[in-house]
């Protein structure tokens, strides 16, 4: 499939489908406090935008914090666990505890015990997204070729060399892959403690305008800080794919196209 | 002049399998010699020993002194993120050799297996023999003494294979390499060696020791020739005996 139908197909779909919605709305006469249409949305979109892109940068803030922070720490783990097998034994479960707790049944108990707001719902976030960075990047670190280690061994490697010139370089494909989910679920994070911490905090986030937009039946400005986000979440998985393509397109067979 | 020797040498592995059992020999400076055997007669594994990737469970690896030694393996075993000169390149960087005399070898190496002009390609770029090209100047580019190469062409296609077995001789004459050859070809094993040690499996062990004698130059007549007929013939013979 040609580049331009890939780009295109979608954003047509898309346009069909925002075109259908408002002659729904239209032609039924629905209220814009049950269903606003597209228009309406970005009517709500434009007038009230200081505040939507205020609380934007918010959630933003919280999401690439919670990214950075999962990227070092998922990382760095990984390369301890690498070390020795002991260390990622002893700890090992204890990420997959943290994992699969739902954030959203800690997030009241941070907010009791981080003071400070940002603090923790950066907390909040990179538990939901340091897993996949860990997780791969243990994998990845694993998963040189034996031969190639053996080759190492041969030319009389250092362990530090086996991983600069083995182990990293063959645990980057896994690693990238873990950065983009780790991308979506940092944002996803960063909403879900904004919505358990209300209004406990002094930054408003996107989601806090959702709530807040919910308690005033201001539906079309809800559906407004709605399509931020998703828009948001898109572009942070593109910037993602973007730079795995950056970093992997001379060698890795997931960025390679295959020549007819 | 004995470069290496293996006395009394066997390997049991930790899930209790006998790999090599009481295995005597010593290869000389200069020579070409090829282990061959069936699959699973431990020839890899002895050639592992004497690289020290692995550790014998009885008796010794002796060596004169210690020599450099370059390893090829039955796949090419390249790094698909290093250029074929950054492959190359490689065991240099390992040894902290300096950067451009670490290029200036690895060029050398490269036009030695003829693949001068390549330096820049990936190795997804690259046919199945040119990796192997590739893996063989990775070997050489420290200078070693001793050259080891597990089945390196037994994933090739014929006629890459006879090409490779040919320049793989070229570059043992011209430069004082000795060579020890894993391979489960008859007549690949008669074509290359100055000398064959068959092998037999359960538990690995070696059943003959020939020498060929020298029969002139080893060239494309050379395969077709009375002598390498007799060779193949007495080796076969031996190969057999070890079977059955």
């Amino acid at each position: 499939m040609s580049r331009i139908a890939r780009f295109l197909l979608p954003t047509l779909v898309g346009l069909l489908f925002l075109l259908g919605w408002e002659i729904l709305v239209r032609a039924n006469d629905i209220p814009p406090y049950l269903l606003p249409g597209p228009m309406a949305i970005a009517r709500a979109m434009v007038e009230d935008w200081p505040n939507l892109w205020a609380s934007l940068l918010v959630t933003l803030s919280v999401t690439f914090a919670a990214l950075a922070a999962a990227v070092i720490g998922g990382g760095g783990l990984a390369l301890i666990f690498a070390q020795s097998r002991w260390i990622e034994a002893s700890l090992f479960p204890y990420a997959i505890i943290l994992q699969v707790t739902p954030i959203i049944a800690i997030a009241p108990l941070i907010l009791i015990y981080v003071r400070d707001g940002f603090l923790a719902l950066l907390i909040c976030a990179w538990i939901v997204a340091f897993f996949p960075v860990l997780s791969n990047t243990t994998l990845g670190l694993r998963a040189a070729d034996h031969g190639l280690l053996d080759l190492m061994r041969l030319a009389g490697a250092r362990r530090w060399q086996i991983l600069w010139y083995l182990r990293l370089p063959a645990a980057m494909p896994y690693f990238l892959a873990g950065v983009r989910i780790a991308g979506g679920l940092s944002l996803i994070g960063a909403v879900v403690a904004e919505f358990t911490a209300g209004t406990a905090t002094a930054g408003s986030g996107l989601a806090y305008r959702i709530l807040e937009s919910g308690y005033r039946l201001d539906i079309p400005r809800m559906y407004a800080a709605l399509a931020l986000l998703s828009a948001a979440g898109i572009a942070i998985y593109a910037a993602l794919g973007l730079l795995s393509w950056l970093l992997l397109r001379q060698w890795h067979e997931s960025e390679l196209t295959q020549e007819r | 002049m004995t470069l290496v020797a293996l006395r009394g040498v066997g390997k049991t592995f930790s899930n209790g399998t006998e790999a090599l059992r009481g295995v005597d020999f010593a290869i000389g400076a200069g020579e070409f010699v090829s282990l061959l055997g069936p699959s699973g007669c431990g020839k890899s594994t002895a050639l592992r020993l004497i690289a020290g990737l692995a550790e014998p469970s009885a008796g010794q690896v002796e060596w004169a002194r210690r020599e450099t030694l370059g390893f090829v393996f039955q796949e090419p075993t390249l790094m698909p993120w290093r250029t074929v000169l950054g492959n190359v390149r490689l065991p240099l960087q390992i040894a902290g050799i300096g950067k451009s005399e670490a290029a200036a070898r690895a060029e050398a190496a490269l036009a030695q297996v003829g693949l001068a002009g390549f330096e820049a390609s990936y190795p997804r770029q690259l046919s199945g023999g040119m990796k192997m090209r590739v893996a063989i100047a990775r070997a050489l580019v420290t200078g070693p003494k001793l050259l080891l190469l597990d089945e390196p062409f037994a994933a090739l296609d014929e006629i890459t294979r006879l090409r490779l077995n040919e320049d793989l001789l070229g570059l043992w004459a011209s430069s004082g390499l000795t060579v020890a050859f894993v391979t489960h070809s008859v007549y690949e094993s008669v074509f290359l060696s100055t000398r064959i040690l068959v092998m037999a499996p359960r538990p690995g062990r070696i059943v003959a020791d020939i020498a060929l004698p020298d029969a002139g130059p080893r060239d494309e007549a050379y395969r077709t020739s009375a002598p390498y007929n007799e060779a193949c013939r007495t080796v076969s013979a031996a190969l057999k005996a070890a079977m059955s």
